[in-house]
């Protein structure tokens, strides 16, 4: 495998180009601003934001309501006290962990291919976590105390306990927020140059002028960006893995049966990056053929994609097996009656659904046909998104509703606000997802030119 | 220096492609010139090199923002759980670092990230909305698909119409004077 000579890879590239032959600067560039800048707002847009916004304004009136009553609205009671809200917080945050993987671990890897793909899907990052960020908050029972878990002097002289995974997963989101923003902004600062030079008008090139801050392209300020740039994606890649490590630890550091695991660091990460592939794929497939830019995501992208997709699959498919596993190997009455409850108690349907979501619907994905198979891609990308939430159902669900003492078991079942608001979160990450691809390059213009052959600099000449 | 006419920041030559820049950036800092600098749509390989730049301190700035973070987290912790706030949780150690290594790891990563970007932008002296390159005519075109090559009138060797009769040598599209 390492024997490849460069021409062979050459040859390999030409056969799937990550840009399809015969764009120039010029044209790259012109491309993807004109979207943004000169293209006429289509009806689909229009369309598709208004569905969003008005799934958006369910989602303020959900909260708006449960600021008022209380955590009552939800379904969650003893013994299931962590419902949807922890759910649908784990499933978003996975979903932003695609984003940052493909921007900086592929990055670091240098996998050119990332480069049309990257800006949308740090875009995602973004919007999931702002959506799941949401969720622990009004999941406290008095939001509007939610900076008290922020280390401050205060009047009261109490400090945040820091042994507690809960303050952990504060300072984990957090950073995790602002650093995919810095790392999307950063990234966007010559591109937001590009746009204000190509702007026709008054307020766009003002708005866009003053997002680039003045940015020239200067060879010095380039160097200092590129190292800059590398030392985010060294930087954010650590950081994705501890994200979801964090995350895992909510369950993991407690004694619960199902959670007091040490797989589940290893298996959320892996989860999370699953889960965020599918919803890449399943937000770039329609893109790409709305917005004409087969082009520029070439079917080497979402092939590549694909198979990330199935070899993630693959290891969360190990962690199903290795909990079965460990609920038979522990002996322990607890653990094993969780394994068994699983699969044959009132959740049975939804753990054998998520089975059939996410372990045997992505082997399709070894046809080679499949994965050429544009439709059938997107149809998988939606099944696993499914299963992925499942999977997080499962877990809280299912380990909480009976545990030790069969006088504490109860049942759980979502109200008609758990489903609102999230439906309304859904609704909130396409219309901020709307709104960009609308007012900024979806694609890194200035990435995609350094991908074009003239780019290279011909050494004999000097 | 004391030729007639207003004064100008520079004379600013323009190129067609990646390759032409970088060979006329070596060719001027072997001329001696040394106050120079390119501006290109993209990052160009070995350009910043041409131009003799070298010292590059963000990643010192980095490293330290880093050690901030996470001796910054570290101690905070350690004084909210020993000194300020001691909580005896069944006999545990009040001083209980394995518990405080995610957060320390956390703001390491935030505190090396934020000193990534703002040490790259106060470093480039970012935001500048105003600098005299915008002046020379066609340099919207710096962002899109052209390269060029300005070298700054504060160069000791910078002379209005030697300096303009060299880089018109460098075969670029055109030359130009930038002003103030």
């Amino acid at each position: 495998m390492l024997e490849r000579t460069h021409e062979e890879m050459r040859a390999e590239q030409s056969l799937h180009p990550v840009i399809k032959p015969g764009y120039t600067f010029a044209t790259v560039a012109d491309k993807i601003s004109a979207i943004v800048l000169t293209r006429r707002t289509p009806l689909g847009w229009l369309v598709g934001f208004v569905i969003a916004f008005t799934l958006t304004m369910i989602l303020l009136y959900s909260v708006g309501y449960l600021l008022v009553v209380g955590t009552g609205i939800w379904g969650i009671n003893v013994p299931v006290a962590w419902g949807f809200a922890i759910i649908n917080f784990v499933w978003w945050i996975g979903i932003g962990h695609a984003g940052t993987l493909i921007s900086a671990i592929l990055l670091l890897l240098r996998q050119t291919w990332r480069t049309s793909i990257n800006r949308f899907a740090e875009a995602m990052t973004l919007f999931a976590v702002a959506c799941a960020g949401l969720y622990p908050l009004i999941h406290l029972g008095r939001p509007w105390l939610a900076y008290w878990l922020i280390p401050y002097p205060n009047t009261m002289d109490i400090w945040p306990q820091f042994r507690s995974p809960l303050v952990w997963d504060v300072f984990a989101v957090s950073t995790y927020a602002t650093v995919s923003l810095l790392f999307w902004f950063v990234g966007l600062i010559p591109d937001l140059a590009t746009l204000r030079d190509r702007a026709r008008s008054r307020a766009g090139q003002i708005i866009y002028g003053i997002l680039a801050m003045g940015w020239r392209g200067s060879a010095i300020h380039w160097y200092r960006y590129e190292t800059a740039y590398l030392l985010l994606a060294g930087l954010a890649t650590p950081l994705v893995v501890s994200v979801h490590t964090v995350v895992s630890f909510d369950f993991a550091i407690s004694i619960i049966p199902g959670w007091h695991t040490t797989v589940f660091p290893p298996y959320f990460v892996a989860g999370a990056i699953y889960s965020g592939f599918a919803m890449v794929l399943t937000l770039a497939i329609p893109i790409r053929k709305f917005y004409g830019l087969e082009d520029f995501i070439t079917m080497r992208h979402l092939r590549n994609m694909a198979k990330i997709l199935l070899a993630t699959g693959l290891i969360v498919a190990y962690g199903y097996m290795m909990e079965t596993f460990a609920g038979w190997y522990s002996t322990g009455p607890y653990e094993s009656y969780m394994i068994i409850n699983r699969m044959k108690g009132p959740y049975a349907p939804y753990y054998w659904g998520l089975i059939a979501f996410n372990v045997l619907a992505p082997q399709l994905l070894w046809s080679r046909r499949i994965r050429g198979n544009v439709l059938a891609l997107f149809i998988i990308a939606l099944i696993v998104n499914v299963g992925m939430w499942l999977e997080r159902f499962i877990i809280v669900i299912t380990s909480l509703h009976r545990d030790f003492l069969p006088s504490s078991w109860g049942m759980y079942y979502p109200t008609i606000w758990d489903w609102t608001t999230y439906v309304g979160t859904i609704g909130l990450f396409l219309a901020l997802l709307f709104l960009f691809i609308r007012f900024l390059p979806m694609i890194s213009i200035f990435e995609m030119r350094t991908l074009l052959p003239e780019a290279e600099v011909k050494e004999e000449v000097a | 220096m004391k030729k007639e006419g207003p004064r100008i920041y520079g004379v600013m030559a323009e190129f067609d492609n990646p390759t032409g820049l970088v060979a006329a950036a070596r060719r001027a800092y072997e001329e001696g010139y040394r106050k120079m600098d390119a501006y290109t749509p993209f990052p160009v390989e070995g350009l910043a090199e041409a131009i003799g730049f070298h010292r590059n301190r963000l990643p010192l700035i980095v490293f330290i923002g880093g050690l901030i973070g996470c001796l910054g987290g570290y101690f905070l912790q350690y004084w909210i759980s020993v000194i300020a706030y001691p909580l005896n949780v069944g006999g545990r150690p009040y001083h209980s670092w394995p518990a405080f290594i995610p957060v320390t790891f956390e703001m390491t990563i935030l505190v090396a990230a934020l000193s990534a970007v703002l040490g790259m932008l106060a470093l480039n002296g970012l935001p500048m909305p105003y600098h005299p390159v915008f002046n020379a005519p066609g340099f919207a075109l710096a962002t899109r698909d052209r390269f060029f090559l300005c070298i700054e009138a504060r160069d000791p060797k910078f002379d209005r119409e030697a300096t303009r009769k060299f880089m018109k040598s460098l075969e670029p599209r055109e030359v130009s004077i930038v002003e103030y």
